[in-house]
């Protein structure tokens, strides 16, 4: 700095004043490890991932593509995985909606949100065993249901397994979604709707839907995007083989039972571009609703 | 055909009460209005006016008693089945809706034609005088106009009863000034009952027909303006019509009046109601203390603000009572002035045990 020509005109500001003006200081450096973070253990692997994908063990560089969208075994697999994906994701956000309206007026609402939350921490594996235990052929239940002469029921190792898993963990998480938003709403609104005369139904369908659109949606997506990617509950509780082999099943058979590392970066891939278009679907169709504040007025 | 207020005779509130948990936010309130009229609930926050509004609205239910329409009990009823219109606090305007889809809504959900909502939306817009911003969101208006649809909304369903929760307090002063004359100009037009609740004595005392003055869920007073500006019936409904100047004392009979000690020196009083000998509560309002050389009040000047045609002082007497007056001449801080009060603007009560 002290051996700056003195003839160079200089009036612009230290670059410290300059980088402040544009909101970075040295408490900005604290983003650094985040975006090594985010850098080494996503962008990196998504790429590496990517370009694998285009390096088949035999035949052209869109083999692997080629191979997935002709084999049943293989292209069945999305099928499979959104047909566990979608129920789940609708029944989880919408159950959610007509609980949470009801529990946002409750006194005790911190008791009931807690204990939603305990499956969040649980994870998905510990919920799988005990589904197992609870629901198998020697359960509790069936033993239960022998008792009293009923026949067994079958909810393990099938498709109402997984789905029961996906509500028991999703649902939770969209919940509290929901609950957070719907509470957002000003209940004022509503008041204003019923002194004019709006039923129930009627406030439900005219307020607080169009006002609640555009959270669901974005409730929609999370909840989506995490029952897409179910794989421990799908191999635990499902028939991996059968109903439940979903895709993420494909991947890891692609890359730990065939060793084909490739195919299975192009089964992520694919994985991907699934979720991908499904949530774009979802947020396009936000455009149609009502996407501004959600409160009556200046207050 | 004009946009006119359902008929009715009388609204009738038989010892109306509201208790949250233990707490008594409405004891037993009684009162009856007429078609037409003006009442404004006037009283400090947390004195029960929101609440009796939000009982009559139907939006909290009764712990107690009655209301009656004429001849039908309505306090069982839905908000959505009374029919009332309502003006709330923060306008509640659905934000999703256009201001004429706002304004429509009560009459759509009514049932009734496009063409018929369409008119009837027309009128009330031209009512608040806000027809050219009908296709507008609410977030585009400014706060006052956002208040006009929230009027019009309330009156386009022809409601016997409007009942405005503090209706202006989000509104800057001046236009706080234009909305109060507007709104007492479209009460007077559609000819419904209005109950208008608030804490600002000028604005209930401007509007309104008759004043309830509420204080901790008990009705003090109900009276025209002029009843209660001149003769509050009780030191409370003093206070909030200006009667700044409180003062516990002793009472003595003198003629028909009270000799009471104020600031170490008697004055006469008027009793009000049943005030006689003993403990007493003198009211008196800063501009019933007059400055003059002969006054018996000896007060040394504490402040004064400068409030254009007048001061507005505070000063203390010699037994260190502290007395609100006011000076057209201007005076400073450690002056001493002499002070003296016209028996009839002296009120007496009797003190209440609190």
């Amino acid at each position: 700095m002290t051996g700056r020509p003195l003839s160079e005109p200089d009036e612009r500001l230290p670059l410290r004043a300059r980088l402040a003006l544009h909101e970075i200081d040295g408490v900005t450096l604290l983003v650094v490890p985040a975006v090594l973070f985010v850098i080494g253990l996503f962008v990196y692997p998504f790429i590496y991932g990517f370009i694998l994908s285009f390096q088949p063990k035999a035949g052209g560089w869109l083999a692997n593509y080629q191979k997935f969208f002709s084999v049943p075994f293989l292209y069945d697999t999305i099928a499979a995985t959104l047909w566990l994906a979608v129920p789940a994701t609708l029944i989880n956000v919408l159950i959610s909606i007509p609980i949470a309206m009801h529990v946002r007026r409750m006194n005790r609402r911190r008791i009931l949100t807690t204990i939603l939350v305990i499956p969040i921490t649980l994870g998905t594996v510990l919920i799988a065993e005990g589904l197992l235990n609870y629901l198998g052929p020697q359960g509790w239940l069936n033993r239960t249901l022998m008792l009293f002469g009923f026949g067994q029921v079958r909810l393990v190792h099938n498709y109402t397994g997984v789905m029961l898993s996906l509500i028991l963990s999703g649902f939770p998480f969209a919940f509290l979604l929901t609950l957070s938003y719907i509470t957002g709403i000003d209940p004022s609104l509503e008041q204003a709707a019923s002194t004019l005369g709006a039923k129930p139904m009627a406030r439900f369908r005219h307020i607080l839907m169009p006002l609640l659109a555009q959270g669901l949606a974005i409730n929609l997506c999370l909840s989506f995007v995490q029952t897409f990617s179910v794989f421990p509950s799908a191999v635990l509780l499902g028939a991996p083989a059968g109903a439940t082999r979903v895709i993420s099943i494909a991947a890891y058979q692609a890359a730990y039972e065939q060793y084909d590392y490739s195919m299975a970066s192009a089964i992520a891939m694919i994985m991907g571009f699934a979720q991908l278009l499904v949530v774009a679907l979802i947020l396009s169709a936000r455009s149609f609703v009502y996407r501004g504040a959600v409160s009556g007025g200046k207050g | 055909m004009a946009i006119a207020a359902r008929d009715f005779r009388e609204l009738r509130l038989d010892e109306m009460s509201r208790n949250f948990g233990f707490v008594n936010a409405l004891k037993g309130v009684n009162l009856t209005v007429r078609r037409g009229e003006f009442i404004a609930l006037l009283g400090p926050s947390g004195c029960g006016k929101s609440t009796a509004l939000n009982c009559l609205a139907g939006l909290l239910n009764l712990s107690g008693g009655s209301v009656w329409l004429d001849n039908t009990r309505i306090d069982q009823l839905k908000p959505e089945a009374r029919g009332f219109g309502m003006v709330f606090q923060n306008y509640a305007l659905f934000p999703h809706m256009s201001v004429r889809k706002n304004i429509g809504f009560g009459l759509a959900m009514q049932g009734r034609s496009k063409a018929d909502i369409q008119r009837k939306v027309d009128e009330a817009l031209a009512i608040v005088r806000l027809g050219d911003q009908a296709e507008k969101l609410p977030g585009q208006l400014s706060g006052g106009q956002q208040q006009r649809v929230a009027i019009a909304r309330a009156i386009v369903i022809e409601p016997p009863l409007v009942l405005m929760d503090e209706p202006l307090s989000n509104l800057d002063a001046k236009l706080r000034l234009e909305m109060r004359a507007e709104i007492r100009r479209i009460h007077e037009l559609i000819g419904s009952a209005t109950i208008y609740v608030t804490h600002d004595q000028e604005e209930a005392l401007s509007l309104a027909d008759r004043i309830v003055v509420m204080r901790a869920g008990e009705v003090r007073q109900v009276g025209t303006p002029e009843d209660l500006y001149v003769r509050p019936a009780h030191p409370d409904v003093a206070e909030f019509m200006g009667y700044r100047n409180q003062i516990r004392s002793h009472a003595t009979k003198a003629g028909n009046l009270l000799s009471i000690n104020v600031g170490g020196v008697g004055l006469h009083g008027t009793p009000i109601d049943n005030a006689a000998d003993g403990a007493i509560v003198a009211a008196i309002r800063p501009d019933d203390l007059k400055i003059t050389s002969g006054g018996p009040l000896a007060v040394t000047v504490e402040s004064a603000q400068y409030h254009g045609n007048e001061f507005y002082c505070s000063g203390r007497a010699t037994d260190g009572a502290e007395l609100y007056f006011r000076s057209e001449t201007k005076i400073q801080k450690g002056d001493t002035v002499r002070l003296m009060a016209d028996p009839s603007r002296v009120l007496v009560y009797a003190e209440t045990p609190s």
